[in-house]
């Protein structure tokens, strides 16, 4: 072979090399935007058949009745279409859940994040994941037949007093449906997300703050409080705000243990129905498609959409402000 | 002002001490940091700390206020002695010697709270709780870090929004508001612009009216201008102490010269 033909031969096998390199590279990429543009597709086809549904619904009944009307019974005659009970049952279950999340969370995380040796941590932090990893159909049968009776066993003792102080606060004795046992059983679901990601907010604290604290003489739980919990604070804002929309769309453990019916009430004693346990429960029933009964599962779906949607926006603004810090 | 110094201390012995280091060995696990280290830290003087990067210098400084203790595995043998007190030993409490020594970091570590706040902390962890003695305190401290003036108007802003030569004044100012004894300093203005840093330096050749300094720096310049007695150590070992002017001017070692020369480090 000559000294030339060597070099062309040498420069086509570095040229197809190329195509064939350019070729595969293209294909990786459609494939990478296929997947990534699915889930964009996914929500963008949710929002828009919510939407659609919805305005079909709105067309029949007026958004004021919607959100202002304090009866919602959509199956019965006269029906009524106030999503308020819902909504009162959704707030509350959350607020329970929270009352458990919130403070149990923050103290798993500081303890885990500021405490714990980090053998320790390894061995903790799966275990924590693993809890919300259990199906949540499991977790409402924990709340229907194990916490509600545990509960209704601790409320006996002091019920007569309390029910004859406010008879209608207390009940004489705790429902098997209520708020109470699914909203503690939520808030025990969602305690591992919210001291899982305050735990990463605390541990992205920069060890010089929490070394000038204790160079200061402060302890370990002075320093955890009032240096590192406020310097991570928006990260861990965050976390309450994910855990709250968490509690928000949670499905099962209410739809099986607080019970299906609609009633305005913010009293935890009370049973009530969620919107995502009223939408199981038309969904599941035998409501022929396209009835006014059977579309105000889309106007609920749309209301709960809108919060989560609202949760997720402010907890993304915090943690972003709570990158920008460090 | 080190030729004053130097004629009227004129011999190592007759130093008043206030911190004494006796034949420390220290460990990070099974890794020696630092061998058998003597030193005199004389009272309401400062004392530079120069060497190569990772000879130890920031490895002793920081077994003065037993920041150490922090991490397992970490291991202290011999003394250190503050006013004939070893802190190292075991049932000294570390806070208790955080408190009367205090530190300022290589890069301005204030906390993400107002400034007043910041220079109240080491008061707050303490429990104090008297408003008055607190606000006298944090002007105090404020004025000794020359940054009054400029921060009078906002204290209650977040120290966040200081410039770097401003917060690492107010982070001398948190160190200053307890009425440290000792302060350490490590390398307190690298991380500073030539004006921000010969602020600083004024400020601590002030401040050795008040109370004594230990400081870390690898400017020779630096320590040759605000020092009055210089450390050198090497390979994790004290090699040479003296007074500033000397280290510098007849070095014993050769090594302790090819480094105040600038030919090594
Ligand atoms: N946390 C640690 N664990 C193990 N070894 C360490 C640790 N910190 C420092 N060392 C080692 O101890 C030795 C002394 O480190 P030190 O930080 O005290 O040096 P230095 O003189 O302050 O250096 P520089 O001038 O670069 O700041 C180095 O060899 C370093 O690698
Ligand atoms: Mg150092």
């Amino acid at each position: 072979m000559t000294n030339s033909s060597v070099q062309s031969s040498k420069l086509t096998r570095l040229t197809t090399h190329k195509a064939s390199r350019d070729l595969r590279e293209l294909a990786i990429h459609i494939v990478l935007f296929l997947a990534g543009f699915s889930c964009v597709a996914t929500t963008i086809a949710i929002m828009y058949i919510l939407i659609l549904e919805s305005t079909y619904f709105f067309q029949h009944i007026s958004i004021v009745e919607f959100l202002t009307s304090s009866d919602w019974s959509p199956l019965f005659d006269p029906p009524g279409y106030g999503i308020l009970p819902l909504v009162a049952g959704t707030v509350t279950t959350t607020l329970v859940a929270l009352f458990v999340a919130v403070p149990l969370g923050t103290i798993a995380a500081i303890y885990l994040s500021e405490f714990a040796s980090a053998k320790l941590r390894e061995i903790v932090k799966p275990i924590l994941e693993l809890l919300a990893g259990i199906p949540t159909v499991v977790y409402g049968y924990f709340a229907l037949l194990f916490v509600t009776p545990l509960l209704q066993w601790l409320y006996s003792f002091p019920a007569p007093l309390l029910s004859t102080w406010l008879p209608n606060l207390f009940p004489l004795e705790l429902a098997g449906f209520n708020m109470l046992g699914p909203g503690i059983v939520m808030g025990l679901m969602i305690t591992p997300l919210i001291s899982s990601i305050s735990e990463d907010a605390m541990r992205a604290v920069p060890v010089s703050l929490r070394e000038g604290s204790f160079a200061m003489g402060a302890t370990r739980l002075q320093t955890a409080i009032k240096v590192v919990f406020p310097a991570a604070f928006s990260g861990i804002s965050a976390a309450y705000i994910l855990g709250i929309s968490r509690a928000v769309g949670e499905t099962m453990i209410v739809a099986v243990a607080a019970g299906l019916q609609p009633n305005l009430t913010f009293n935890p004693l009370d049973s009530a129905a969620t919107i995502t346990a009223y939408i199981v429960q038309v969904s599941l029933g035998d409501l022929p498609h396209g009835t006014i009964e059977y579309q105000t599962i889309f106007a609920a779906g749309l209301t709960l959409v809108l919060f989560t949607l609202l949760c997720n926006i402010i907890g993304y603004f915090l943690s972003r402000r709570f990158r920008e810090i460090y | 002002m080190v030729e004053k110094v130097s004629t009227s201390l004129s011999s190592l012995s007759m130093l008043q001490p206030k911190a004494e280091v006796r034949n420390l060995n220290f460990y990070y696990g099974a890794t020696q940091a630092l061998k058998q280290i003597n030193l005199v830290v004389p009272e309401k003087r400062v004392t530079a700390l120069i060497g190569p990067s990772g000879c130890g210098k920031t490895t002793l400084l920081r077994c003065f206020n037993r920041m150490h203790d922090l991490y397992p595995g970490n291991r202290y043998e011999g003394e250190i002695l503050l006013d004939r007190i070893n802190i190292l030993e075991r049932r000294v409490d570390p806070i208790a010697v955080r408190m009367r020594v205090s530190m300022v970091f290589q890069r301005p570590n204030p906390f993400p709270k107002s400034i007043y706040e910041n220079v109240a902390y080491g008061l707050r962890v303490q429990g104090l709780l008297k408003r008055d003695f607190i606000d006298h305190q944090v002007e105090q401290s404020l004025r000794s870090a020359a940054l009054w003036d400029e921060v009078k108007d906002r204290l209650k802003d977040s120290a966040l929004n200081l410039s770097g030569g401003q917060q690492q004044r107010l982070c001398i100012a948190r160190a200053l508001a307890t009425e440290p004894e000792l302060i350490l300093f490590d390398e307190p203005t690298s991380a500073l612009d030539p004006i921000a840093t010969s602020s600083i330096e004024d400020l601590m050749s002030q401040l050795k009216q008040q109370v004594t300094i230990l400081i870390v720096t690898h400017s020779m310049q630096q320590a040759a201008r605000l020092s009055d007695y210089t450390a050198f150590m090497y390979l994790g070992e004290m090699l040479e102490f003296n007074q500033t002017t000397t280290l510098f001017n007849q070095p014993l070692h050769q090594q302790t010269e090819d480094y105040v020369r600038g030919r090594f480090g």
